[in-house]
């Protein structure tokens, strides 16, 4: 396990080398925001022609639309976070200087992708977020126990994120190349996050689907809990029992895919 | 029995590699990367670890830090077995890789030695005191503040160096800790690794292309080749054993016919005025360049070093006993320890 203090050490270098990259980060901002004025056209002219779509009204399609924005990139829902680095790393066989450390090789990557999240909520999510919030309707709670209970769901989604990547990630250790990899994570966070429609507006069985699967955890959840639309104990019950699910298949990938690790590279 | 601190008994390591033959076809084959080795190294000796690529050297080297587990055989480093407490004896040993970073590349080198201090749990006034002392004797003073992917190769090397030694560790492991770097990083580098083998008696294990590094810097050398010890003593007597043979070139004013030199000692090439000379790499160059000087018109000359691969491919030559690549198709089915 080595010292627990490391992983906060490795979340707060995580965190700031995050920030160094402050033309990514404005050019970040800006394309959701782009991103998100686009959707909100084109999500107010659907609920114009079905009000009540997915159980939402207008407002509340809205704020879904600015909240997907603003986590888009804390959540990695299209990838780009830590796994393309481990992925690398595994390809090339730079792995191997992450074993040689005294570390939990899963528990040190979470430490980085929190920190990753945090700076990425922080720099990327605010400015989307608040944009939205002052040019369009929004369905924003007052009390600040609701915004407490969303900070938590959205904890539990950071660490479903993680664990879904962790596993992609940890199958080139036999796939050997993480390009497919990088296209699955994407082409799955996109469609089964909600980030093009609200799952909640998905019909009939393909609804039942996605709504289970871990993915329905990541911004679908917190923003139902935000909105009020979920009773947050089921809430946090769904997301914590992927989270473990999840974390733990990791954990079994990774002893299986450490006894690999020879293969690629010397 | 000494104080053997790495020993290996018959350490056996096979993979199994998938290859494919056709389609959806694949042919499973075993490949015996370490085969039957055996070696002891003591506390505080420094050992040059060598062989073609594919010989087996990086596959031994992940068994001794525990990430990879032997097929067969008994490996203990410190009393440790590390495949089965990889993190217990990761405090207790350095690794460093000439070609990869364990430094933090996008942050100051700094970030990456604090990262160190909580990793390894240095008490506060020891981490302080060794990177004072690494920091003063890798020449790192002006670095720390630099982002790690701004330093040139050789400031990185002796980065990551630093970062192998803050904890003190009993055993390094460097895997080409020169390669790419210009002569005066070469140097400082070498000149760093003998002042802590001999003040701090740190076991070295050096795993290197470069024969200047093992020349320098260990009494000792291994050669392994087919994951099979080859050699194991002095570099001199690898040198009497592979026959091998330094050149030396010589400039002379104008073209000339071969140069009469003394045995064994023979012209190997002529290029118009320049030649070159074969001679033994046991023996000094002194007496041959005197020897020239005196009777032909010297402009220049250089001595060339044999390199380290043709050193062993005479060796093993020179034996007969060069071991055909094991094909191992047949053979009982090997488990693969858990």
């Amino acid at each position: 396990m080595g010292s627990w203090r490391v992983y906060p050490a490795v979340a707060a270098g995580a965190f700031r080398r995050y920030a160094t990259y402050r033309a990514a980060t404005a050019a970040g901002v800006f394309t959701n925001t782009v991103f998100g004025l686009i959707l909100v056209y084109t999500y107010l002219a659907l609920w114009e022609a079905r009000p009540g779509l997915g159980g939402y009204d207008q407002a509340q399609a809205v704020t879904y639309v600015w909240l997907g924005q603003a986590l888009l990139a804390m959540l990695a829902v299209q990838g780009g976070g830590f796994e393309t680095e481990l992925m690398e790393r595994i390809r090339t066989g730079e792995i191997a200087v992450d074993l040689y450390r005294p570390v939990d090789l899963q528990l040190w990557w979470l430490a980085n992708d929190v920190g990753r999240a945090v700076f990425q909520l922080l720099g990327r999510g605010v400015v989307p977020f608040l944009f939205g919030a002052l040019f369009f309707p929004a369905a924003l709670p007052g009390e600040a126990a609701v915004w407490g209970a969303f900070l938590v769901s959205l904890l539990l989604a950071v660490l479903v994120s993680f664990a879904i990547r962790y596993l992609f990630a940890l199958s080139v250790f036999w796939l050997l190349d993480g390009q497919g990899v990088a296209q699955a994570v994407m082409v799955t966070g996109v469609f089964c996050s909600g980030m093009t429609l609200p799952l909640n507006a998905f019909p009939g069985g393909l609804g039942e689907v996605v709504r289970a699967l871990p993915w329905a955890a990541q911004l679908q959840v917190p923003a139902d809990v935000l909105m009020g639309e979920t009773a947050v104990p089921a809430a946090y019950l769904f997301q914590a029992a992927w989270a473990v699910a999840l974390l733990a298949a990791g954990r079994l990938v990774q002893s299986a895919a450490t006894r690999r690790v020879v293969v690629q590279g010397g | 029995m000494a104080d053997a601190f790495i020993e290996l008994d018959r350490i056996e390591k096979v993979f199994e590699v998938r290859r494919k033959t056709g389609f959806l076809k694949r042919e499973r084959r075993r490949v015996r990367a370490v085969d039957s080795l055996s070696f002891r190294v003591e506390r505080g000796e420094m050992v040059g670890y060598i062989g073609p690529n594919g010989a087996g050297k990086s596959t031994t080297v992940k068994m001794l830090t525990g990430i990879l587990t032997p097929s067969a055989g008994r490996l203990r480093v410190a009393g440790i077995d590390p495949s089965r407490e990889r993190t217990r004896l990761a405090h207790r040993m350095g690794v460093v890789f000439g070609q990869r970073t364990t430094l933090w590349w996008d942050l100051p080198l700094i970030d990456s030695y604090k990262l160190m201090h909580r990793m390894y749990r240095i008490p506060d006034a020891r981490y302080r005191e060794n990177l004072d002392r690494l920091v003063e004797l890798l020449g790192l003073g002006e670095l720390l503040d630099v982002p790690v992917r701004q330093l040139s190769l050789g400031q990185r090397m002796r980065g990551d160096i630093a970062a192998a030694l803050l904890h003190d560790p009993e055993v390094l492991y460097l895997d080409e800790p020169t390669i790419g770097l210009d002569v005066i990083s070469k140097t400082r580098v070498r000149e760093f690794l003998r002042q802590l083998n001999t003040e701090r008696a740190t076991t070295v294990l050096l795993t290197t292309h470069d024969l200047q590094d093992i020349e320098q810097l260990c009494s000792r050398v291994m050669v392994i080749d087919h994951g099979r010890l080859v050699y194991d003593g002095a570099l001199a007597g690898l040198h009497e054993v592979g026959e091998s043979e330094r050149t030396l070139v010589v400039d002379l004013e104008r073209e000339l016919p071969p140069i009469d030199a003394p045995a064994p000692a023979r012209v190997v090439r002529v290029e118009g005025p320049r030649q070159w000379l074969a001679f033994p790499a046991s023996e000094s160059a002194a007496g041959l360049v005197a020897r020239i000087a005196a009777r032909y018109p010297l402009v220049d000359l250089s001595v060339r070093e044999p390199d380290i691969e043709a050193v062993i491919a005479k060796m093993l030559r020179g034996t007969g006993d060069v071991p055909e690549p094991p094909p191992d198709r047949d053979a009982s089915p090997v488990t693969e320890p858990s």
